[in-house]
């Protein structure tokens, strides 16, 4: 066993466990915490993977605002929600073999194809993994432009539309849409 | 104009007349008559110009004057309309035109033309007192069609067209009897005259059904001036014993029987005496009447078929004679005892066609169409005469107020001075029917019959025709006794007075032909004055016939029974009734005593047929047909029906349109409702539950592609 | 070296531990979080075929960064819609949010 692997499985494993404890914690904020845990194992996965500056971004958007985001909402709609009730559903168990079944369908669906069983990666990527490259074809009109422009238009919308439904009831038009 | 077409357009004018009156001159009295005389006059003319024609064709029995033409398509064939002048229908034509003319011209003055409408005088009944008849131009009408009738019967050259003609005249009979609709008697007469003579047209119809089924054609010279025909008719028998040529013209005789009234069918003339005089003159007496003895006449070969001059006569014949001569000493008996002067004249006429009837019954063609002839001269010109009479009558009392008939006889006397003319033509016409020797016609007509029964042996019906002479001249001299001689008898008959000239004319002209008209027949050989003129009526009117008939032999017999009967009568009749007071009762009664009552209830025929003919018809119409056949069994029927359509509809409603249809278009939507209602319980609003069922039939599909599939 | 099955079997329990808590959380921010979850475990995938199969080709990189632009987006959308759920209706328990119900 090389010290790579080594290290993958010791961060496949926190991950793992971190993403179980998202899913069973009972307290939210705990729930949250144990997301970024989560979070930060994915992204020594990507550094693995030599995806460096994906792994910085995933640190910067995951970790830095989307997990910062939930605890927000998870404090601001806490009032109710102070440990009361049950976490899960009462048909919680068909989920649970639901996924179960998925999972063994997605696993037997990996091991059926060989070449995923090789041992490494077939060729060397680029000394700085293809940054210079990745930010070239962001902005080259015949390769990425336009779908790099419609999730810029994406996140506007998602933006205005976050602060429309969030607003406060006193306005003259709800959110509700 | 050549004489087939002016035969053809004899009855027309009359026709048109009846049209132009009652659509457009019935408001005006004066253009009514005129049109209805103006018509008649025309036909008139031309029936005399077809008459000269007639007269001087040679042999016209074997070429009539004729013209026939198809009508009425009947598969291949076709029934014709024609006209044919042979001598017997010539001999007609000339009577009735003249009667006719006489009798429209007469009715003028009869109805008071020229008088005033008196206020209290309606439509429907009689005037009172001289006043203008109230429906006059609607009388000139109903004549005019019959006329148009009469004309269209006697020029007809088929049985068929002969008889439309008699239910034409059938029609305007009883119009006209019930022409005074507003009295009683006149309703009930109308109706009566018009159900008997029915019942006889019913026999006559059927016979000629018969004879066409039989023959193939209904035209006189197919049949009757065929030997053939007439041969195959005589020897192929029928029903009941008789031939078809006797079954034949014993059903057409049957309508004889009712129109010229013989017996059994006599008891609706009488009545018939309701209507105005001018209709009981032309109707009753002169043409209609003698429409029956015409038919009698013209079916001569039919009913002799087989029958050979001199020998037995054939079943036919001998039914013809035995009703002839038996009504004709019925009537007699009955005319004795009536005191009604247009009734007496009515048994008069129904004794005087049997007598017409018994001559054709024995053979003696040519004797029954002579007094044919005659009879309706003087039978009309004595009718005429009894209207002037009444009207004499009614005048007399209307100034002296006084409420008795004006008919009846017991109340005239001594209207001799104030009447002569009617007096003097009624004079004529009554010795006329009583026979009297030599100078009137029916003398030279009657001895023409008894001398053919007494010559052929026939003496059962030459004693019954004798006694009914007698009988004839009796009742006559009666009638003029009563009515013009001795002494008034009530303060009328002191104030009556003579009538018009257009009364007065006609009655001139009519006792002129009851003079004159029997010297057209004088026998050849009879006693001094026989040769001097020749017989035409034998020589003219025998040439109808296809074998012309023998001239009887003179025999003294019958022409001593003859004249002695009728001055004997004469005699008798004047004796009896000279010195009739007034309120005196009748002489008559005390001497025959309960016969009297007998002879003037009529031997109580009205009451023998009331209540076993017409009473049993009335139970049947009314409570047999009408109240249960009608009412009870077919309503019955109709509202079960309806009530079993009733109730199948309701059960069918109840138990299958309700339920069945009904809960079937329910359920339709019913079972959608609650398929929804139930379905939507999937629907829980949790979104979570939904994405569990996404996964799971995710996790299935993979399983199947994994597991299932190789 | 490490086979690539690894990263895709870790990335499938990653995706299945994300689909439970989807399943299975009742409050609307848990489930929101198991989506977080799923979306890394695809991240993941993505990268994981990008450097083992084609790393010449930077289209892996990129549709992974197009997936963390859609992530936030969504994430930022449905939390403002739990805030707005839950001012009008004083719940984040989605069994309770059932308008839906027949």
């Amino acid at each position: 066993m090389t010290v790579l692997q080594i290290v993958f499985l010791v961060t496949g494993f926190v991950t793992l466990l971190a993403g179980v404890m998202v899913v069973a914690s009972p307290k939210l904020v705990h729930a949250a915490l144990w997301l970024i845990v989560s979070l930060a194992g994915v992204a020594v996965l990507f550094v693995l993977l030599n995806a460096n500056f994906l792994a910085v971004v995933q640190v910067v958007v995951y970790i830095g605002a989307i997990a910062i985001l939930i605890i927000f909402a998870v404090m601001l709609t806490r009032r109710v929600m102070a440990d009361t009730g049950p976490t899960h559903n009462p048909s919680w168990w068909l989920a649970l073999i639901s996924a179960l079944v998925l999972l063994g369908g997605l696993l037997a669906l990996i091991l059926q194809v060989p070449a995923f069983a090789q041992a490494g990666p077939t060729a060397q990527p680029a000394a700085d993994s293809g940054l210079s490259d990745l930010g070239t074809a962001l902005v080259d009109v015949n390769r990425f432009l336009l779908p790099f422009e419609v999730a810029s238009v994406l996140l506007l919308a998602a933006l205005i539309g976050a602060m429309a439904i969030a607003r406060p009831a006193d306005a003259a038009e709800e959110g509700g849409e | 104009m050549r004489p087939e077409i002016l035969t053809l357009l004899i009855p027309l004018p009359p026709l048109l007349a009846f049209g132009l009156i009652v659509l457009f001159t019935n408001r005006s009295n004066r253009l009514s008559h005129s049109v209805a005389i103006g018509a008649m006059l025309l036909s008139w003319g031309m029936a005399m110009a077809v008459f000269i024609a007639a007269v001087t064709a040679p042999h016209l029995g074997e070429h009539p004057i004729e013209l026939s033409f198809p009508w009425l398509p009947t598969g291949a064939t076709a029934l014709s309309i024609g006209v044919l002048i042979d001598p017997l229908s010539a001999a007609t034509l000339f009577f009735v035109a003249w009667t006719c003319l006489a009798i429209f011209v007469y009715s003028v003055g009869y109805h008071n033309y020229g008088q005033p409408r008196e206020a209290h005088d309606r439509a429907g009944l009689p005037p009172h007192g001289g006043g203008l008849e109230p429906m006059y131009a609607r009388f000139f009408a109903f004549i005019s069609l019959f006329a148009f009738g009469m004309l269209t019967l006697v020029v007809s050259d088929n049985l068929l067209l002969l008889f439309v003609g008699w239910e034409i005249m059938g029609l305007c009979s009883y119009l006209l009897i019930g022409f005074w609709f507003g009295k009683d008697s006149a309703k009930k007469a109308m109706v009566k005259a018009f159900m008997t003579t029915r019942i006889g047209d019913v026999f006559m119809l059927l016979g000629l059904a018969y004879l066409y089924s039989a023959t193939g054609t209904l035209n006189y010279r197919a049949i009757l001036a065929n030997e053939e025909v007439l041969h195959h008719l005589a020897t192929t028998p029928a029903f009941l014993g008789l031939s078809i040529a006797g079954a034949c013209g014993i059903l057409l005789f049957m309508g004889t029987v009712g129109k010229s009234a013989q017996f059994p069918l006599h008891v609706w003339l009488p009545d018939a005496m309701e209507g105005p005089t001018p209709v009981s003159a032309m109707i009753h007496a002169a043409t209609m009447v003698s429409a029956g003895v015409y038919l009698t006449l013209r079916m001569f070969p039919l009913l002799s078929a087989g029958w050979e001059e001199g020998g037995a006569l054939t079943t036919p014949m001998l039914v013809v004679s035995a009703v002839g001569a038996f009504t004709a000493l019925f009537a007699a008996t009955i005319a004795v005892a009536q005191n009604d002067i247009k009734r007496v004249l009515a048994y008069s006429t129904i004794s005087q066609l049997g007598y017409m009837v018994a001559a054709v019954g024995i053979g003696a063609f040519v004797a029954a169409a002579f007094h044919l002839i005659t009879h309706a001269f003087f039978k009309a010109l004595l009718f005429l005469g009894s209207g002037s009479v009444i009207h004499g009558m009614e005048h007399g009392e209307h100034e002296t107020h006084a409420h008795t008939d004006p008919q009846d006889m017991l109340n005239m006397g001594g209207l001799r001075s104030k009447m002569p003319a009617t007096f003097w033509t009624f004079l004529i016409g009554g010795l006329a029917l009583a026979g009297f020797p030599l100078i009137t016609a029916g003398f030279w007509s009657k001895d023409e019959i008894f001398a053919d029964a007494f010559a052929n042996g026939r003496l059962l019906v030459f004693g019954t025709l004798a006694l009914a002479a007698l009988l004839t001249a009796f009742y006559t001299m009666r009638q003029i006794t009563l009515t013009f001689l001795g002494q008034p008898r009530t303060q009328a008959a002191g104030h009556a007075h003579e009538s018009k000239w257009t009364m007065t004319l006609p009655l001139i002209v009519l006792a002129v032909f009851a003079v004159a008209a029997g010297w057209a027949g004088i026998p050849e050989d009879f006693p001094l004055i026989g040769g001097l003129l020749p017989n035409w009526m034998h020589d003219f009117v025998g040439g109808t016939l296809l074998e012309h008939p023998h001239p009887v032999a003179f025999s003294p017999i019958p022409l001593l029974t003859s004249i002695g009967v009728s001055l004997l009568g004469l005699l008798g009749g004047w004796l009896v009734y000279r010195n009739a007071k007034a309120g005196a009762p009748d002489p008559l009664i005390r001497a025959l005593g309960p016969v009297h009552t007998l002879l003037k209830r009529k031997y109580y025929f009205d009451e023998l047929y009331e209540r076993f003919v017409v009473a049993p018809a009335y139970w049947l119409a009314e409570t047999f047909t009408y109240k249960f056949l009608d009412g009870k069994v077919i309503d019955g029927v109709l509202h079960t029906i309806a009530l079993v359509a009733g109730s199948v509809g309701t059960y069918l409603r109840r138990y299958i349109d309700l339920p069945v249809v009904n809960g079937a278009g329910d359920l339709v939507g019913e079972s959608i409702k609650r398929a929804g209602r139930g379905g939507r319980v999937i629907q829980t609003g949790r979104v979570q539950g939904y994405l569990v069922v996404g996964v799971a039939f995710v996790a299935l599909l993979l399983s199947y592609v994994l597991l299932v599939r190789p | 070296m490490i086979p690539l099955s690894w990263y895709l079997i870790l990335s499938a329990l990653l995706f299945c531990v994300g689909a439970f808590g989807v399943l299975a959380r009742r409050n609307a921010v848990g489930i929101l979080m198991g989506i977080e979850l799923m979306l890394n475990a695809v991240n993941l995938n993505l990268v994981a075929f990008w450097r083992y199969l084609t790393p010449g080709l930077i289209a892996g990189q990129v549709f992974t960064l197009i997936v963390f632009a859609v992530a936030a987006s969504e994430a930022s959308v449905g939390l403002a819609l739990i805030i707005s759920i839950y001012r009008r209706r004083s719940t984040v328990v989605v069994d309770e949010i059932n308008l839906m119900k027949w």
